[in-house]
């Protein structure tokens, strides 16, 4: 059974030579442009995200309810085959409803009446799992810009060997080599699903487990996530002595 | 030909966080979605909610207690306003009876006709002719210094300018910085020894201008923009220098006030203006003078 073309090779590793359980390594930097109100870049494995979001602001028109507006954008050359636009084609399109979708569900949107918080999403580098990696980026942005958030959303991917063992955040590699891939944005804490998605068919009785997968992939996102937050706050804070001047 | 151009190397970039590193006693961070405290007994202020009976916090920053109201202040965010504030702002909108201006606040600020001085007297009625001229006091980009009357419902914030220290602006440098590095003192208008004057807007928007002389000041209702008069080239390079000096104190995330902005200016004095766009430079700064402010805090 354990072909070419299986995720996981006989001694238990995966194609990069991952454990099945175990996310790529994880980078992020808050704060990193000074013109918006919040900043994020992140970096998982070889997917590179940037992050920016204005606002919230005066909302165009005459609604009461505040709005929530992404960009999604991949840069044109983070693929290995260049691409001709950035965004406007029908994959960014749905990243981009997807990230709203998402992020809707952790922004306590109703402090926010008349006003509308734009986010704008950019892949750098393409490496798999860019949806996860853009709404990571962007929760961490939200974080920057002091927007109030019921807790982290954070997503992860999972797929599912042939031997049946399920793996967490896959790479670019073993999504092209046809596994199937099951996307997850959630609320750890709340243990909330807030957006999942499918790309490829497997046996409903591994549903469960594979989806347990991706989550234990989330609540480890999180915190490592919460652990920079809280390292970029100190310094952020520090330098002025957190505020106690004359 | 010589150039000004400067190469900076990856290898000496500077690390901001050495800046951050002398500090001993850290205060405790919360990040959203933490549990602050059981609710019992206690009362949610902003950047909190309440959620299976615990206070959990919704921004990331510092907690704040006063008596039993928890609060988390978040260390950046947009400008909340408090009545009383000075904001500086700018006119983005000519609309019925009132101005449409930004303060850098979640929503558009109002500054009604009715809370103008307008040229010609403290009472005077407001007629459908003042209407009309409307645009001639202020007309969109124009920006004024104001202070904060009153914070509407939905959290919009209604300002005036009934007092002659506000009013439009004119000739200076706009600089705008975290609305958290201002801190919120007595004095917002300082007249600096080194021959300019700051407007410190609690929103984050700080104007440099030239001092005017005492015969200038105050009578003029607020609205006189004077583009013509020329001002010296030495005090243009000392506003040029302010300027700078306050980005490399933002830069460092240190409190923006009259004290940091002088010592900041002092210690920029060993430098040309223009060098002080560089990252050793703004460091070199930024660390002198907070060394100084902690040693007169102690």
């Amino acid at each position: 059974m354990a072909g070419k073309y299986d995720l996981l090779s006989e001694q238990g590793l995966r194609l990069d030579g991952r454990r099945p359980h175990e996310l790529r390594r994880i980078k992020c930097k808050l704060g990193v442009f000074e013109q918006p109100d919040g900043s994020a870049y992140m970096e998982q494995g070889n997917t590179k995200v940037l992050a920016a979001v204005y606002g919230p602001h005066q909302a165009k028109g005459n609604q009461t309810e505040s709005v929530i507006n992404c960009q999604y954008s991949q840069a044109t050359f983070s693929t290995a085959e260049r691409k001709n636009r950035p965004r406007g084609d029908r994959k960014s399109l749905e990243f981009k409803m997807y990230l709203q979708q998402a992020l809707s569900a952790a922004i306590k949107s109703e402090l926010y009446p008349r006003s509308q918080i734009d986010i704008y999403v950019e892949v750098l580098q393409d490496d798999g799992a860019n949806y996860a990696v853009a709404l990571n980026a962007a929760t961490l942005a939200l974080i920057d810009a002091g927007i109030c958030l019921n807790e982290f959303i954070v997503a992860c991917t999972a797929s599912l060997s042939k031997s049946n063992i399920p793996l967490t955040d896959i790479s670019q590699f073993e999504e092209v080599s046809g596994g199937p891939k099951l996307t997850v944005a959630a609320l750890p804490t709340a243990e909330k699903i807030a957006f999942l998605e499918m790309s490829e068919r497997f046996h409903i009785d591994h549903l469960e487990t594979v989806i347990e997968t991706a989550m234990a992939g989330c609540r480890e996102i999180r915190d490592i996530l919460e652990a920079a937050v809280k390292e970029h706050l100190l310094h952020m804070g520090s330098a002025s002595d957190f505020a106690k001047v004359g | 030909m010589s150039t000004n151009a400067a190469i900076d190397l990856a290898l000496d970039r500077v690390d901001w966080r050495d800046l951050a590193a002398q500090t001993e006693e850290q205060p405790r961070v919360y990040t959203p979605g933490e549990v602050l405290m059981p609710e019992a007994g206690f009362m949610r202020g902003h950047g909190t909610f309440v959620e299976d009976e615990n206070i959990k916090s919704s921004v990331a920053g510092v907690i704040q207690k006063v008596n039993k109201l928890i609060s988390v202040r978040p260390l950046k965010s947009r400008y909340v306003g408090e009545i009383g504030d000075v904001v500086v702002a700018r006119v983005s909108e000519v609309q019925q009876k009132r101005w449409r201006v930004d303060t850098n606040s979640r929503l558009d600020s109002i500054l009604l006709l009715s809370s103008v001085n307008l040229p010609g007297g403290e009472l005077r009625r407001r007629s459908a002719e003042d209407e009309q001229m409307m645009r001639r006091y202020l007309d969109e980009g124009d920006l004024i210094s104001a202070e904060v009357q009153n914070i509407f419902e939905e959290g919009s914030l209604s300002l005036y300018t009934r007092s002659l220290k506000y009013g439009k602006l004119s000739q200076g440098i706009l600089v705008k910085v975290f609305p958290a590095l201002v801190k919120r003192r007595k004095m917002h208008f300082h007249n600096l020894l080194c021959g300019a004057s700051v407007i410190l807007g609690n929103n984050g928007y700080i104007w440099i201008s030239p001092t005017k002389g005492q015969e200038e000041e105050g009578g003029e209702g607020g609205f006189a923009q004077n583009l013509n008069e020329h001002v010296p080239r030495g005090e243009r390079e000392v506003i040029a220098r302010l300027r700078n000096s306050i980005l490399a104190l933002a830069k460092c995330k240190l409190m923006i006030y009259d004290t940091s902005i002088q010592y900041a200016y002092e210690e920029s004095l060993r430098y040309e203006a223009h060098e002080l766009l560089q990252q050793n430079a703004i460091y070199d700064i930024g660390q002198q003078t907070q060394a100084r402010l902690r040693d007169t805090d102690e």
